[in-house]
């Protein structure tokens, strides 16, 4: 297969990872083998950070510089931010979320972790699970992350030993026993010298299982979306003014969850008013006749209805039998974001699918020490990257499912209403 | 069990479209920055399809410097006359002439960093509070750090060490007053995906993108388009070339690239043997390390 081939090229499918780890992992020379060996490196690229390399008198090509875009990241030799990267097979186009795995970076791995269907999770098979291992994994499970794979790294350095392999395995499964994660995978790889990346090592004739490449294009996503709850934020309500489409009324959004079709009868939220889709626009063609015979997400797209009812942004399309929780209060999970500490009984902007609100803060639960996995009960100080679990009261119900039946429905941020800033990404239990 | 599967140019496709969507939504007075390349021609199409069958509802902006390749200006009177979008120019020339920017000097002159002024004055002027751009984190690593919203303070800046994070698909677009954010809908998608897409919708492009023959002159391992304003070195001579464009931007600071790709499944086969980078072209990338990083904090594009 060629990936210039056209009608290859549409029946690619898009997977979106996280890497999680530190520099000692070697999660830097695993990403930049996966896009060396995909091609994905352009010579260009290659020389310049050649180029540094040299003048910074290292001993070999440091491809963390390749993701290492900013200047205050140079000059430190740290990632501060989400680095996303792109390379693609002929079987599909991947987008890495490469988050720096230090501690108190927990926000971004987050950031990243929030729209990925996989986390890689590095572990150097010379130290085992480390305190960060359970930190990434646990932060894997609370975004939901679908699928998890475990590379024990710098396998040539163990001499390719089962027995290391299978310890720091069970030793994982441990740790995974505490976390709700479904699709765990291990494999016993080293970046450095390509074993198990893109092809199979000799040197581990023991190991039956999959290269890392393989599994990464061939793992089963196309169930990781909900094809079941039918939700349709409102995002934009288009009416032209022109004469031509004088009644026209669409109602423009991504699809959150489900599947819709013409004729389907639907419920208004908050409203309660049922009526019947009369037509979905798809993209594909700018057309109006051209409607199609059902959406279903992560699909953008117009519906227009049967009958006028008034719907604006914020409003929520669902099926008659089928609702999500309408509700002021509130309980999640939250990563807290802010160097300014989350304050008891504060109020904050949030934003829930299309739908903006305020809210108070009613009650800090505990926080969880994402070390040990603990939950401490006394603990009520919410700062910088801790996760908590709180209830909030909003100022209009929320029309949400719970995050872990629904990613799109049951994630809400905060926001401080003086800076504006993004203080808290909650997932809604 | 029916699989329902979208292929990922579909999924670039929705969520670009919910961007922008989600800028017209937030946003009170939003524009479409438009230089007539091709990210911004998928942009434009991208915006089509967000509104349809309304029209786009903002305007259109393009900083235009007076160096453009005149196929490029050409291109952009006819598009904008077919869709029935409103086009606002701001002119870098016009900039010079009223003393707020200052011409560069030299054999490598070009009126690149000015276009910052001129962008900066428009947003002022028409108080726009959004500017969608068709910028790419796969285009410079600079890029490789922005936020779909990403944020701007009052002076046009970017503080890429403080961004807000990004969760889900929920975009914070508040800001305070005299603020504006830039958005990038096509953030996740690469020059590949942009080809593919092109041709996969069918859509029209300005003919410097396919290969022809142009008076060019090589200079430090370039291949700029002679014109009235490239200044020559003396040693250097105009040459016949078969050339085409990776990249539209200044006629100045854009390398031309030796090719016969003159369709675009040509132009697919082409890019998917290419070893550089589209960005290796632009000359105004190449003036230090960290020229985009340098030139995004002022306010560019």
């Amino acid at each position: 297969m060629d990936i210039r081939d056209l009608d290859n090229y549409h029946n690619m499918e898009l997977l979106r990872f996280t890497t999680a780890g530190s520099v000692d992992d070697g999660k830097s020379t695993l990403i930049g083998r996966l896009l060396y060996d995909s091609k994905s490196i352009f010579e260009d690229q290659l020389e310049a950070v050649e180029r540094t390399s040299k003048l910074k008198g290292f001993e070999h090509v440091d491809l963390a510089l390749l993701t290492d875009g900013l200047k205050a990241e140079r000059e430190q030799g740290i990632t501060i931010d989400v680095a996303y990267r792109y390379f693609a097979t002929p079987k599909r186009k991947f987008i890495i979320a490469d988050t720096p795995g230090h501690i108190q970076y927990t926000r971004n791995m987050v950031t990243g972790a929030s729209t990925a269907n996989l986390a890689l999770i590095l572990v150097d098979a010379r130290k085992g699970i480390l305190e960060q291992t359970n930190r990434h994994s646990f932060i894997a499970s609370l975004l939901q992350i679908p699928h998890i794979i475990v590379c024990i790294n710098k396998m040539d350095l163990v001499d390719y030993s089962q027995e290391v392999f299978d310890r720091t395995v069970s030793e994982y499964k441990k740790l995974s026993s505490r976390l709700d994660v479904k699709d765990v995978h291990f494999i016993p790889i080293s970046a450095l010298k390509g074993d198990n990346v893109v092809d199979k090592s000799e040197k581990m004739p023991w190991y039956q299982g999959s290269t890392l490449m393989y599994l990464l294009e061939n793992i089963h996503i196309s169930s990781d979306e909900n094809h079941i709850d039918c939700r349709f934020p409102v995002q934009y309500v288009i009416r032209p003014q022109a004469t031509e489409f004088h009644d026209f009324r669409g109602y423009a959004g991504r699809i959150a969850s489900g599947v819709f079709k013409p004729g389907d009868t639907v419920k208004i939220l908050p409203s309660g008013f049922t009526s019947r889709i009369k037509s979905i626009l798809p993209l594909h063609a700018l057309n109006i006749t051209d409607t199609i015979e059902e959406a279903f997400s992560p699909m953008s797209v117009t519906m227009t209805l049967d009958t006028d009812v008034d719907i604006s942004r914020g409003d929520m399309i669902v099926r008659e039998n089928n609702n999500p929780t309408v509700s002021q209060d509130i309980d999640m999970m939250i990563c807290w974001m802010s160097e300014k500490p989350m304050m008891a009984n504060g109020k904050y902007a949030v934003k829930h699918t299309s739908k903006d609100a305020r809210c108070i803060i009613k009650e800090i639960r505990y926080k969880v020490d994402i070390n040990s996995l603990h939950r401490l009960e006394n603990d009520k100080n919410i700062g910088m990257n801790d996760i908590a679990r709180i209830q909030i009261r909003t100022t209009l119900p929320l029309f949400f499912d719970s995050y872990r039946k629904n990613r799109i429905t049951g994630s809400i941020i905060l926001i401080d209403e003086a800076t504006n800033e993004t203080v808290g990404a909650g997932m809604i239990i | 069990m029916i699989l329902y599967n979208l292929n990922h140019l579909r999924i670039l496709e929705s969520e670009a479209i919910y961007v922008i969507r989600e800028t017209a939504a937030q946003f009170e007075r939003p524009a479409l920055l438009f230089s007539g390349g091709k990210d911004s021609i998928v942009m434009v199409h991208l915006a089509r399809k967000a509104f349809f069958p309304a029209r786009i509802p903002f305007p259109l902006v393009h900083i235009d410097t007076g160096h453009n390749f005149p196929e490029t200006i050409t291109f952009r009177d006819k598009l904008v006359s077919e869709i029935g979008a409103t086009l606002l120019v701001g002119s870098v020339q016009d900039s010079i002439n009223k003393g707020r920017a200052v011409e560069e000097k030299g054999i490598n002159a070009s009126r690149n960093m000015l276009q910052t002024v001129t962008f900066l004055d428009t947003i002022e002027e028409n108080k726009f509070d959004a500017c969608l751009g068709g910028a790419r984190r796969d285009e410079e690593k600079a890029r490789a750090k922005e936020r779909f919203f990403s944020h701007r303070d009052e002076f046009g800046q970017w503080d890429p060490k403080n961004q807000r994070p990004e969760l889900w698909n929920l975009m914070n677009g508040k800001k305070n007053i005299g603020e504006h954010f830039r958005v990038f809908p096509l953030s996740n998608w690469t020059e590949m995906d942009v080809w593919q897409y092109i041709a996969m919708e069918g859509l029209d492009l300005p003919t410097i993108y396919f290969a022809h023959d142009r008076d060019c002159v090589q200079r430090d391992g370039q291949i700029l388009s002679a014109s009235e304003h490239l200044n020559l070195r003396p040693e250097e001579k105009i040459e016949r070339m078969h050339v085409r464009y990776r990249t539209v931007g200044d006629m100045t600071c854009t390398g031309a690239v030796l090719s016969p790709a003159s369709t675009l499944s040509d132009i697919i086969h082409e890019i998917a043997a290419s070893r550089t980078t589209e960005r290796g072209t632009r000359t105004d990338d190449k003036r230090s390390e960290t020229a985009m990083e340098d030139r995004k904090k002022q306010g560019y594009f």
